[in-house]
């Protein structure tokens, strides 16, 4: 139409620069808070594979009759007691059935300055998986040989102190302050675990029989008054356990999981419950989902203030805008050019936010992942935006130029109100 | 720079016939003119107290705001029959407008206040390049209006005084040579002898590009370097009640 159209958008872009301090602030702030909303995104979906990733390669985690949660929670969450013990002959019935792979006691109820102490064997160091199927590795040391050999998580290490060769006091119960301890019976850290980012890094694993050692003079759970047992000695008695905390069962094949899991939850002798492990996080996720969507909340309305802020700082140029509205109007310019210009303006804002936000994530992970993996145990992937983290980011720049669109409305009204007055 | 003219052979530039307007809202401020004429090459100077209606008069005849009734014709067309954005159009192609202050875009450059008409009229574009560039026409503009173009032009329009801003506006309104130049009090930020000054400038440049001048103001004194000097409430009637 016009050989010289090109000035208006220059116009535009000279009318940026001439505010260039508020609309860096303004970009930041939308940048910080897309960087928000998708590193909570990132770490939502970190955290939720990282949960889900707690163990893998268990086909069933077997208990005393309990919930699935429950069972799920202490026999791998260390969190909470379990109800009652599964006896030595149901494990070694279950451990018979030719559906089984392998299966890996577990022994709980101690603890060591409020870590909790595992009693099992050391298929545990081979069978645990977890994260894809990884296997756990020794950062020095190796799987505890002798019966008052100790194999700690890394997390026990770092905040204990200890090295391979240390002494170690187990005490009775699972209180950080403990004065019942087996003080009598010593362990020595055999073997230091790499981190997990489980709860395997909080655990001090020990052998089956170290467990029934230390309680060997134990009744009722209180030593009996003359009649300890020295350590010596009792490497002599017989310490097969008489009864077990919870086991993990590995099957030949995983079509056979629902007949084993339905014959264990049916077995007569004793009320037992097998879990799938993979459908107990899940059910587990959903009550610790809650926060999640809290926190996905919390973040699109950091998102929304950043908007607010960018229009509010339209808004208090609008006066100034006026001015310019009814000059551009003086030389022919329609009304909705102008509108036009202020709602871009608040587009192009918002895109140069998203971008920055989304760079300035990139960046971040890329310097922090490491670091979160190695404190967390949180697995953060460095991927392209999925589909719905595009849709978000598509969203925010489209509520950008309609939030843009109120300041113009209003400048566009007034400047049909005005008229041919300039407005100081 | 005499330019052929293409409305030569019709006296008047704008003629109102029973025009009648009323601000939308509760202002209910309203204006009608039974009759206004300007001839060809006039000048004309209006003069009225403030709050008489002079803005609004101005906002009219440029096709800003669209009277509710009567015919408005600007160099034989009725603006009144127009859809907004032709009338947007119209303005930018046959209307060069100077603001009694805030004139400039402060961020623009001086040389980019002074073209910002042509990007809205091929036309005056066309006219501002036939001698040249329109970057010189415009340098040759403010340099006749007696600003150093050679060292202003580049400068940001907010570092002028008024005088100098008032003395751009008024390139900017005369660029690419529209057939009607209108000043809403131009020069009342300036002290009189400044105010004789760029009056005289303007019309030297309007004379020369065959411009009609219509420009307010409540300083009856300017008046003898108009060709006639008419007051508004001779013209127009204007009410401020609701039920106008």
């Amino acid at each position: 139409m016009s050989v010289h159209r090109h000035i208006v958008p220059r116009l535009a872009m000279q009318s940026l620069r001439n505010r260039a301090l508020t609309a860096f602030l303004t970009v930041l702030a939308i940048a910080f808070s897309v960087m928000l909303l998708l590193g909570v995104e990132k770490v939502r979906t970190g955290a939720r594979q990282s949960f889900a990733d707690t163990i893998s390669g268990t086909d069933l985690i077997v208990g005393a009759r309990s919930g699935s949660i429950q069972l799920l929670l202490y026999s791998i969450f260390r969190i909470g007691n379990a109800t009652n013990n599964v006896t030595w002959k149901s494990y070694e019935d279950i451990a018979k059935r030719p559906e089984v792979a392998w299966i890996v006691p577990m022994s709980l109820g101690d603890s060591h300055h409020g870590f909790r102490v595992l009693g099992t064997t050391p298929d545990y160091f081979e069978h645990y998986k977890y994260r894809h199927g990884q296997g756990l590795k020794f950062a020095a040391g190796g799987p505890f040989k002798d019966l008052f050999d100790a194999v700690i998580g890394a997390d026990v290490a770092k905040a204990l102190g200890y090295k391979v060769g240390d002494p170690i006091i187990v005490a009775h119960g699972l209180g950080s302050v403990s004065f019942v301890e087996h003080a009598d019976k010593p362990f020595r850290v055999s073997g230091i675990l790499a981190k997990t980012g489980t709860p395997v890094d909080r655990t001090v694993h020990v052998s089956l029989e170290a467990i029934e050692a230390i309680h060997v003079d134990w009744q009722n759970g209180m030593p009996q008054p003359g009649q300890s047992v020295s350590a010596d000695d009792v490497r002599k008695m017989d310490l097969r356990p008489k009864a077990i905390t919870a086991a993990l069962v590995g099957l030949k094949s995983k079509l056979a999981t629902f007949k084993l899991q339905r014959a264990i939850n049916g077995y007569v002798e004793e009320p037992l419950s097998a879990i799938m492990p993979g459908a107990a996080l899940q059910e587990l996720w959903g009550l610790v989902g809650t926060a999640e969507t809290a926190l996905s909340v919390v973040s699109a309305m950091v998102v929304a203030t950043a908007l607010l802020g960018m229009v509010t700082m339209i808004l208090t140029t609008l006066n100034e805008r006026r001015r310019e509205m009814a000059i551009l109007r003086s030389v022919g310019a329609r009304p909705t050019t102008v509108l036009g210009l202020l709602a871009t303006e608040a587009g192009l804002l918002t895109l140069a936010g998203v971008v920055l936000g989304v760079a300035m994530l990139y960046g971040a992970l890329l310097v922090l992942r490491p670091w979160v993996d190695a404190t967390y145990g949180l697995n953060l992937d460095i991927n392209a935006p999925t589909a719905r983290e595009w849709i978000m980011l598509g969203g925010i720049v489209v509520a950008g130029f309609l939030a843009g669109l109120l300041p113009a409305m209003r400048a566009y009204r007034l400047s049909l109100a005005d008229g041919m007055t300039v407005r100081t | 720079m005499q330019r052929a003219h293409t409305d030569a052979g019709k006296p008047d530039v704008v003629r109102m016939t029973g025009v009648r307007f009323r601000w939308p809202g509760k202002r209910g401020f309203s204006l009608s003119i039974d009759s206004f004429a300007l001839p060809a090459r006039e000048r004309v100077l209006l003069v009225g107290p403030s709050g008489t209606g002079k803005s609004t008069f101005l906002s009219l005849l440029c096709g800003i705001v669209a009277p509710t009734a009567g015919k408005l014709e600007v160099l034989g067309s009725d603006l009144t029959q127009m859809a907004n954005a032709a009338r947007d159009r119209f303005r930018a192609e046959h209307f060069g407008i100077i603001f009694q202050m805030f004139n400039l875009l402060p961020y623009g450059s001086i040389l980019d206040n002074v073209m910002l008409p042509l990007s809205f009229s091929r036309t005056r574009a066309e006219r501002a390049a036939r001698n040249g560039s329109a970057d010189e026409e415009a340098r040759r503009l403010l340099k006749s209006l007696g600003l150093d173009a050679g060292e202003l032009a580049e400068h940001s329009a907010a570092s002028l005084s008024v005088g100098q801003q008032q003395r751009v506006a008024a390139a900017r309104a005369l660029i690419g040579a529209p057939e009607l130049i209108v000043a809403d009090e131009p020069t009342s930020a300036l002290d009189r002898n400044r105010q004789l000054a760029f009056l005289d400038l303007l019309f030297a440049e309007a004379e020369a590009a065959g411009a009609s001048v219509i420009m307010v103001s409540h300083e009856e004194e300017l008046g003898k370097r108009f060709d006639r000097v008419l007051r508004l409430d001779e013209i127009a009637l204007s009410q401020r009640s609701a039920a106008a």
